[in-house]
This record gives structure tokens, sequence and C-alpha cells, in this order.
């Protein structure tokens, strides 16, 4: 794997190796010294052009856990602001020979652009509402860490659909995993066509209990603003997940962060069935994993081989018996 | 009217023969072959193939197998000058169109500054004077500084050379303004064209809104941004009994509604893009910023829609909204990506290659709303015939040529058939009675 810039690029087979290679870093996290040396001597870049904390400190904590250098790079304050083109931008950066760009901007498409401009691997980290694939692939690592298999899994994806990136993301990795889809939210902020990703569409949660898992999208302030809803508090009379929606047997995801008393309950985000904080540490595996795919395992111009952190010696295939 | 509204740089007359070319003027009841004689820019003689003498100092040309039509006229241009010469000025835009087999242009007004006074239009004409390789007619904003507010002096910009009026790129979205402006039309005479979009259904979109646009997660323009309008100022233009010409048509609805407007005998035209007769959003989907345009590429129901309005008359001309960007402008994320993609240069052979080689549209048809802009902006329609001045294209339907390969006449390359392998190569241009293009293997015969 070159780069990672959609899930529509991966199969299942590539979704299982990535979570398989995912679960084989997890021994790391509990370590006292929680590092191996799978990427010493290569430098990855984090270049964010939207705001993000969890996102960006996963991915850094990931990089460092295998031992790579981690340069971030914040649009804010830069010569970004100064009016710098993204090639420009990505030039200049690449002049560095950073191994891999991990890439956050809120333009659709502009992770596959920028692999035009550099040899450096690239980790789309969010394009603007078009896909975000790691928080699909770490959703995806978390269900199947809990529940074995996604198979014949009926997952509902409630909110704000037209506006995330997750959601794309997150739909196609489900299906590709074999679980069925449905998008549910207010008819303003669910696309109608959405439904040529092979999901279901409803507008409302009365068929909510048929689902294994219970999805609820983060509900931005500013859509209220731009009146795609009448008020917050209406959307939560009828979109917001709370113990009375969610049933016992139904599982909680959330991509955070959460607005508690909007789209989740402050008692079920807390509650036995949330899964939320398991994405979190989820979050950080899988993007080590997706580092490593892209850094040590593929092939191009950016494998070890080739780059200049090269002849280090640390590029076994199973990093986790080679512990720093 | 007191001035010609058309422009062009002084250049010497031709004096060619062109042997054996088949004439298809569909205008004029022409489709066979013959001799064209041009001397001093002028359509000499037209006779019989092989029967026509050169005289001495006449340029000879083979036009065996060659098809010679009236030239284009493109309604739609953006050349960019004044302000964004970096993109495209009146000498390589007038150049890029005489490639395209054009043999007079119209320029819309969205330039830096904006054409809304007498004294800015009065020295593009100046300039173009100097510098255009072909005619150019100019067009007046609608509104000053394309605000949608306050009428330009439509009379007076008329009185200096204004074929018409646009806020072309901008929609006059206040009905009362439009209204003002068709009832002033009365005094002062010139089509007013408009760029029909409602910003309040949109803003914020990027491509056309639908299952490409919500697989991408990019913001989309419903079509009924585009047709709620042209059915609304179709009846302003009515009650009016107004001139209107509609821009760009994109959709199935708009087409519809000027067909409707049509049948009540309103004075209503429109024109369709080689882009949205040859494109669907579709060609969106790997992101090219070359294909990021507006209105945006539709549906397949809609482009078949414009294929029907151009068959059947409802639209009367094909327009290439040529919009020339620099690379490093469209070098974008698309979102960020400005709009518009260059068309003078494949325009002919992008809708001969689709439509007509498939089967889809007759020659004739084709050709005449290529021709067919000029008498919807009050221009004359360049037309094969004796006593006239020389505006025609020669034409190789047979040879096969990839948009691009040798760069273009354009100052820019933002062209959406860029690459495409096409059949239909202009060979030769006459504007005005000069020869304004040659192609680059295309052989001269000195007699």
């Amino acid at each position: 794997m070159k780069h990672l810039l959609s899930i529509e690029d991966l199969d299942r087979a590539a979704i299982e190796r990535l979570c398989d290679r995912a679960a084989s870093f997890a021994e790391v996290a509990d370590r006292p010294i929680k590092k191996v040396p799978a990427l010493r001597g290569r430098t990855v870049l984090n270049l964010f052009y939207e705001s993000s904390t969890r996102t960006r400190s996963s991915f850094e904590l990931a990089a460092k856990r295998l031992s790579a250098d981690v340069v971030n790079f914040a649009a804010s304050g830069s010569s970004v602001e100064k009016g710098e083109s993204l090639r420009d931008t990505v030039q200049t950066l690449a002049a560095h020979q950073p191994h891999a760009i991990v890439i956050r901007t809120p333009w659709a498409g502009a992770s596959k652009l920028i692999t035009q401009w550099t040899d450096a691997a690239i980790v789309n980290a969010g394009d603007g509402q078009h896909e975000h694939p790691t928080q699909a692939l770490l959703d995806v690592y978390t269900l199947r860490d809990r529940l074995g298999s996604l198979d014949g899994l009926n997952v509902w994806i409630v909110g704000d659909v037209r506006h995330s990136r997750v959601a794309r993301s997150l739909v196609l990795a489900l299906q590709t995993m074999g679980a069925t889809v449905t998008v549910a939210g207010p008819p303003t902020l669910v696309p109608q066509d959405i439904a040529v990703l092979g999901c279901q569409v409803r507008y409302s949660l009365d068929e909510l209990p048929q689902a294994d898992v219970v999805y609820a999208l983060r509900m931005q302030n500013e859509r209220m603003k731009q009146a795609y809803v009448p008020s917050l508090r209406e959307y939560a009379a009828n979109y917001q997940i709370d113990s009375r929606r969610l049933g016992a047997r139904q599982l909680l995801m959330h991509p955070g962060p959460v607005n508690r008393g909007v789209e989740l309950a402050g008692d079920v985000v807390d509650g036995p069935r949330s899964l939320i904080l398991d994405q979190v540490r989820a979050g950080v595996l899988v993007r080590m994993a997706v580092l490593y795919e892209v850094l040590a395992s593929g092939g191009g111009p950016s494998t070890p081989a080739s780059g200049p952190g090269r002849g280090r010696g640390t590029d076994h295939p199973n990093p986790e018996l080679h512990p720093a | 009217m007191s001035l010609d509204p058309l422009v062009r740089a002084p250049a010497q007359d031709a004096d060619v023969l062109l042997r054996r070319v088949h004439v298809l003027d569909p205008r004029a009841g022409i489709d066979a072959p013959h001799d064209v004689l041009v001397r001093a820019g002028q359509v000499a003689e037209i006779g019989a193939p092989g029967t026509l003498e050169a005289p001495a100092g006449t340029e000879e040309v083979d036009g065996e197998g060659k098809h010679l039509f009236p030239g284009f006229v493109d309604p739609h241009v953006h050349l960019r000058t004044p302000g964004q010469e970096h993109k495209e000025d009146l000498e390589t835009g007038t150049r890029s169109a005489a490639a395209g087999g054009y043999c007079a242009v119209v320029a819309m007004p969205n330039t830096s500054p904006v054409v809304d006074s007498s004294s800015l239009l009065g020295s593009l004409r100046d300039l173009a004077s100097r510098l255009a390789r072909i005619p150019v007619g100019f067009t007046a904003a609608i509104t000053l500084g394309l605000e949608g507010q306050h009428l330009t002096e439509m009379a007076e910009l008329r009185q200096a050379g204004a074929v018409g009026f646009t806020d072309d790129g901008r929609p006059v979205t206040d009905a009362g303004v439009l209204r003002k402006a068709l009832q002033y039309q009365r005094l002062c005479g010139g089509v007013i064209a408009l760029h029909e979009e409602d910003p309040a259904l949109s803003a914020g979109g990027s491509m056309r809104e639908g299952s490409v646009s919500a697989r991408l997660g990019i913001a989309g323009v419903p079509w009924l941004s585009e047709s709620t309008m042209v059915a609304r100022d179709a009846a302003i233009a009515g009650y009016e009994d107004g001139r209107l010409h509609f821009q760009h048509l994109s959709c199935v609805a708009s087409v519809d509604a000027l067909r409707d407007a049509k049948a009540r005998g309103f004075k209503v035209s429109g024109e369709a893009s080689p882009h949205h007769l040859c494109l669907t959003h579709e060609a969106v989907r790997d992101l090219d910023t070359s294909m990021k345009m507006n209105p945006p590429l539709g549906f397949e129901e809609d482009r078949q829609a414009l294929i029907e309005g151009v068959r059947d008359g409802t639209i009367e001309t094909i327009a290439t909204d040529h919009a020339p960007h620099a690379r490093d402008e469209k070098e974008m994320p698309f979102e960020q990506a400005p709009m518009g993609t260059t068309g003078l240069e494949s325009a002919f052979a992008a809708v001969y290659s689709e439509l007509v080689r498939p089967g889809v549209l007759p020659l004739d048809i084709v050709v005449d709303r290529l021709i067919g802009g000029a008498a919807l902006m009050g221009l004359p329609t360049p037309t094969v015939a004796v006593g006239e001045r020389a505006n025609l294209c020669l034409v190789d339907l047979e040879r096969a040529w990839t948009v691009g390969e040798h760069g273009y006449e354009s100052k820019s390359g933002n062209c959406c058939f860029h690459g495409r392998r096409f059949h239909g190569r202009v060979l030769m241009t006459l504007a005005d009675g000069v020869v304004a293009y040659r192609e680059r293997s295309f052989a001269v015969h000195a007699a």
C-alpha cells in the first residue's frame, strides 16, 4: 500500500490486514515503554489545514510508538496564511524529504491531489466532507475486536450525514466488511443521493431498534445557524440517542468530540454499551498499522530501502517481537 | 447603433482559391462541392468544382475531401481583458477563436474592472482594433460592477458600440432590476443575456448536486437553481415584450421553460455549450478541475434534453463560454479552483465527434448552431455568397487529432476536452476577408 487516500481503494482483505496489524500492535500499548523501532529513521509530517486535536495527536502518538520522527505543520500561523498555495506548501515541505505526509484539509480530493507533487506516502486524515479513512478503519477495528466479525451486522449512522466525511468512509468500510448500513437524520442533513453508497436512508428513528450498533455523528452548532435544523432542541427531540432509544443489546459509537445533550445524552456516553473510549484507543493502533503499511511494507520510493533513513536493520515484519 | 459593433486589427485582405471544397452553408441552402474564389477579402466567385482559375498572386488550396463552412460565431467568450491578461488577452483569445474556425466572437464584460462605462468600452474597442485577430464584439454589464442593483448607462454604452448587455458570471437576482433593464431596452436596443442561477439555491456548490456529489462529499448545485430563474425571467421578458437570451443552459427544466416561453411568442433564445452537450457530472469523479464550470456539468438526461433542444431549434446556438484560467489557478483542490473551461479550439471537434459522427445530430444542424449566435447578438450571419466578405472555415472531417497535443493558441490550457482524441480539424479560417488561422501542417500552394 503506497498511500491511504480513500476507503474506496481498499478491499476486504486489505482492511482485514490493517486490522490484524493493528491488533499485533495492541500489546505494545500495554508495555511500560510503548515503543518499537519499526520506523526508526523515518520522518512523518503532519500537515493540518484544519484544527484537530485527537486525529493529529493520535497520528503523532502512532508515529512515535513506531520510533519515527514527527514534524507537525499547522496551516494557521504559517506561510499558508500568507497566501501560499497547497502545491507550493507541499513542495516546500517535500523538499525536506519526509517519508510520509499525513494531511487534513477542508477540500475533497486534496490528499489525492498532492500525491502528484511529492514522493512521500500520503495518508488522508480527512479531505473536506469526502473521506476520513483512518476513522472508518478504527471503527471497524473496534467492532471486530468486540464482536469478532461484522458479517450480517446492522449498523445505523445517525445525524448530520451531509457534512460528514466520517459517514462516507464508514458506510463504505462497514459494507466492505459485510455489515448492512442505514443512515438516518433530518432530511436537510441526509442527502437522498447518499443511497448510491449502497446504504438505506431513513428520516426517523422508528426502526432504530433493529440496529445492532448505533453510530451517532457530531452535530455542529454551525449547522443550526445555517438553518439546517430549526433548533438543537428539536434535533435532540427527534434524533438524540439516549437511554430510552438505545436498547440494552445495542452498542454505541461516536467519532468524537461528543456534544453531550445534543446527539448523545450524557448517560449513554458513559454507559456500559458505549465503545467511544475503545474507539480512541483503537485510533492509535490503527494509525500505527497504516503508517507501518505505507512506510515499512509497501513499494515505491518511500520504502525503507530507498529512503534516507535506511540501513538500520529495523524493518522487521513483526515489529512487536522487537521492542526498543 | 452608431458604430460597427465588431472590431479587429487591420490585416491584409486574402486572395484565395479553394478548389473542390464541399461547401455546407445550411442557411444559404448550399451542400455540394464547389470552387470558391476569394479576392481582396470578398467571395468573388462560386463555381462548379474544378472550373475556376486562380488569378496571379492568388493562393490555391486543394479542398478535395474537405468541408467549407461559414465561419462560426461565438456569442459567449471571456477574453479576460482588462485586468486578467495572465489568463487571456485580446490577441491570444482571438487567435484561439480563429483556430477553432470562428470568424467573430462576443466578449463578456466580467473583467476587472467590469465593462460598465462607455469610456472603458471605448478603450477596449481601441485595443481590439490593434490586437484582435478576428472581429470582436463587446457586451457591457447590465448593472454597475455586476452588483445587480443599478443599471449601467445602457443607451450611452450602445452608442459606444456595446453589442448587448449581460452580468454573465452572476445572475440578476432582483427581478425588479431585470424588469427595468428590459423596459430600458426599448430605448437603446441590444440583447440582454442572462447567466441564470439562484444564489439562494446554489450557494457553496462546486458541482451538480446528485449521486456523484453525494459520493464525493462536495456541496452540490441543484439544477433548479437555474431552471427556476429561466422560468421567472422568461415570464418577465414576456410581460415587458423584451428580448432575452439565456446563456449556457444545463438542465431539462431550463430547456422546457425556454420551449414554453417560445411557444407563447416571447422573444427569448438560448445557448448550450459543447461541454454540456458532450459531458455529464460523471466526468467530475476524478476531481479534474478542468471539469469545474458554472453551470456545472449535469446528468445524462440533461445532456439529452440539450441535444434535443439543439435539434429542434429551441436552442439556437452552441456557445463555448470559453473561460481561460492560468495553470496555477486551476492546480488547486477542486472546491477551491475557479470555474470555467476553455472551449474555442475544441468546440467543433467535440460536437462533431461526440454528436455528429455517432449519428446523434446531423452536420448541417451543428453548423447552423455554430453560426447561429450572430443573429441572436444582432450581428450579420456569416454566409458563403458572392459579394460577401469572406467568413469561412475549412475543415477536414476525417482528420483525427488530440486536443492540446501541440498546446493551445489560448494562453490557458484548462480545457475539459484536453487529451481527448477527436475527428474534425480546422485547417484554415478566414474572418472578415483575412486569413486568421492556418493549421500548422496545412500546406500552402501559391499559384
